[in-house]
Order: structure tokens, then sequence, then C-alpha cells
């Protein structure tokens, strides 16, 4: 007989000074307050390979409205598509990257990341899965979290992604994040949309 | 280890749209989630050790020139998998208004005082027994704008790692007996009463220290187990 879990709260409208101090959102009333950082949101490492990229967007309401107070954490692969996690047998300890990364909003509702783009990782029966970062949405109104992936606009591998074929054709789109070049560097632009018109796919997990 | 993570045990988190905490009306998705497998992307899940923690990361009476004012109390506990096994190593962190109730936030505008010698930040890594310990003061309650006269009855939020990233999970702790139970949408958003007992600490009088603080105990209990022969049947 399995234990009753613990059940999930709201991350309230407070969370930023305790889990990410450093991040976007403003919190200190003051000045005087402090708290350091353990999760932020540039995952990139001095030793990680590959190619370093930023990600960004919005996160809005079912009115449209930017959410200024949610949490977004990202876990991914690395360039060669392995986790930093034992699970992952292929992990090879020769990088100190972790893969996870935590962002808060800021008051117009946008988070970001810089980071490495990851590799192709295993999927189930063998398929490999495309390029992709889970994604993980906390926030004041949401009384658990939401799961949604990011997957890269100039990847052709998504056409084959065992998951996002499990995704309704026309809803698809809303898990593509869009490479743009900015001051030589990219970007991909990953906007999330929590409730009505083009609503972000979810995933039940 | 390999474990598995049935849904089934989900079924006592609060719904996404819980129309009495208003805030989930206009946040919570409206299409059905979409059902996929677990992939060794959702499988692992990242890996804080003791390394990412400081000394007084877990006193929060500690982090400035004084003692915080309010009632000094210990909170401890094991985090557990669903086969009540120690999930070890792994990044527990909280966060909490001070003994008056008003939180180190700017958005936090109850006109209650601020305390410069608490923060109402924590953070430890649970040991190889999966214990975790904090020191910190009563958080107060406060009120809120979800109903005419809302209060939020005494609580510490937590934040909790665990195996993989299905194990993720950021929650609230109770106290025990707290008058504001049956008024709170956000503790009672938990519809069956032994999952809500799950978020409400006790009290524990053998590990309260004599004249010094009364102690809390809080176990928290995360997503994932060892597969039953019956499941591996299942895959």
């Amino acid at each position: 007989m399995s234990e009753i879990i613990t059940p999930s709260q709201t991350v309230g409208p407070f969370f930023a000074y305790g889990l990410a101090p450093r991040g976007r959102a403003h919190w200190d009333p003051n000045g005087t307050y402090s708290w350091k950082e353990t999760i932020g949101d540039n995952l990139v490492t001095p030793d990680a390979s590959g190619d370093k990229i930023q990600i960004e967007g919005r996160i809005t309401d079912g009115d449209g409205q930017p959410i200024n107070d949610a949490m977004i954490e990202i876990w991914q692969a690395d360039a060669q598509g392995r986790y930093a996690n034992s699970r992952d047998d292929r992990a090879l300890p020769n990088t100190q990257f972790k893969g996870f990364g935590r962002s808060a909003t800021d008051k117009n509702g946008i988070y970001g990341f810089r980071t490495i783009k990851p590799g192709a990782v295993p999927g189930p029966n063998g398929k490999s899965q495309a390029p992709h970062i889970v994604v993980c949405i906390f926030s004041r109104g949401m009384l658990r979290q939401i799961y949604t992936r990011l997957y890269f606009s100039d990847e052709k591998a998504n056409d084959l992604d065992p998951i996002l074929n499990l995704v309704p054709a026309a809803r698809r789109g809303t898990l593509i994040a869009h490479r743009e070049l900015r001051g030589g560097s990219a970007v991909y632009r990953f906007d999330i949309r929590v409730q009505g018109k083009d609503e972000t796919v979810f995933f039940d997990i | 280890m390999s474990l598995i993570y049935p849904k089934d045990s989900l079924s006592v988190y609060p719904k996404h749209l819980s129309p009495e905490y208003r805030s989930t009306v206009k946040r919570s998705p409206s299409q059905p989630l979409i059902v996929v497998p677990h992939t060794l992307s959702e499988l692992t899940g990242p890996v804080y050790g003791h390394n990412a923690i400081q000394e007084h990361d877990n006193d929060l009476t500690k982090q400035h020139k004084g003692e915080p004012l309010g009632e000094r109390i210990i909170v401890h506990g094991h985090v557990l998998d669903e086969d009540k096994r120690p999930v070890p190593d792994t990044l527990v962190e909280i966060w909490q208004a001070n003994a008056c109730g008003r939180y180190v936030h700017i958005v936090d505008q109850h006109p209650a005082p601020l305390d410069p010698n608490f923060t109402g930040a924590g953070r430890t890594v649970t040991d190889k027994k999966g214990y975790y310990k904090f020191i910190t003061v009563k958080p107060g309650a406060y009120p809120w704008g979800n109903h005419h006269n809302a209060w939020r009855p005494n609580h510490i939020h937590f934040s909790v790692f665990g195996h993989s990233f299905l194990s993720r999970l950021v929650t609230q702790m109770y106290f025990p007996g707290d008058y504001l139970f049956p008024f709170d949408p956000i503790f009672n958003s938990v519809t069956d009463e032994k999952a809500r007992h799950r978020m409400v600490s006790s009290f524990d009088l053998e590990n309260t220290i004599p004249d010094w603080a009364l102690c809390f105990r809080f176990d928290i209990v995360l997503r994932g187990r060892e597969a039953t022969p019956l499941d591996e049947e299942k895959h």
C-alpha cells in the first residue's frame, strides 16, 4: 500500500526572495535584505560544450494579461543529449553543466534563460526525441505546477518526435520556440499562454 | 534506483481550477492536458548536493545581526517516497512570513512590521536518512484579498526536488489545530481529509528543547515508488 503523497499548494506571490533572489523579480522592500542564490537563470558553465543560446518569453493568463509573479523552471540535457542525473546511465562526469534553471518573471511577465542548446535524447520504444527542454510553471493562482515542453524551430527532428506527435497538429505550434538573432546570438522566443486563445499545450505526466 | 510515478497518486492534488481560490480562474488551463509517456526527460531531474548550501542556511534566526522577534521553533522531518523510503541528498527550500505575518516582498503591503533581523528564507539538503531540520520563528497569519476578511492560516512554504522532475513539489506546511483552516480556500483545495492532514505538521514534544524552542515535525511524501511485478507487466 503506497503512502498518500503530500499535496501541492500554490507557490504564492512572495516566493522570489527565497527561490529566485537574484532574478528578474523585484522583491526587496527597502534594499536591505539579501539571500544567496542557489538556482538561477544562467545554466551555462565554463566547461559546457555546445551552442550558447538564450530563451525568452512572456507568460500570460486567460485575459492575455502578463503573469508578473510566475516562476519558470527548465530541465534539459547537455549538447550531447545527456542528463546530469544517475538515471541517465550515459551521463559522463566531464562537465559541470547541470541542465536546470529557474527564472522568476519580471513586472511584464517576461522570463528568460541563458543556456546550451540540448542534443537529441532517447525516447520511448528506441525512438529518439528531438532536442527539447522540459518546462515547469509555478505561480500564484496555480495550486499545482503545470508542465510543458519547449522545442526548437530550426530542428527537422521535430517532425518525428514521439511526444510532439501525440499533440493535435493544430496545437503543436504552441510548443515551438522561434529562433531570432539578436546581436549575433541566438534567442529562442517561447511565449506561454496559460489559458484561452492559442493556449499552450500542457502535459498530464 | 528505478522508480515509477503512477498518476493515481496525484488524485489527492488540488484541481487546477478551484474557483473558491479566485486567482485560479484565469490561471488554469482550459484545454485537457495531453497524456504522454514518462521518458528519460521526465524520469531524470536536477541534483543539488551539500555543496549547494552554506552554514546557517537552515537557521533563519542567524542570518542577521540580531535575533528575529517571535516564537522560536524547530521544524524537522523526513523526505520520503511513496514506499516510505527516505529520499537522501535532496534540496529543501523554505520561505515564510515573519512572526507578524509580513513577508519581505515589495508586493506585501500588509500593515504589519518588517523585522530587520528576519528575511524568512532557508534551505538545506536531506541527509542519508532523508532527514532535514530548520530553525526559524513561527510565521504569523496574514490577510489577503481573495474574499472579504480572508486570512491565511500560519504556514511555511516548502520547495522539494526528489529523484526526478516528476517528484518536484511545492507545498505549504501548516500548524496543528489552526482555527483558520475551515475558511482557507487554498488549504481546502485539497478535498480529501487524509491528504489535507499530510500538509499539517504535528507538535513534537519529544524534540522540543527545554527553555529554548518548540518543535514541529513535518514529513514530506514525494511521488515515486518501486514498480511491482504487476506494473512491469503493464509496461
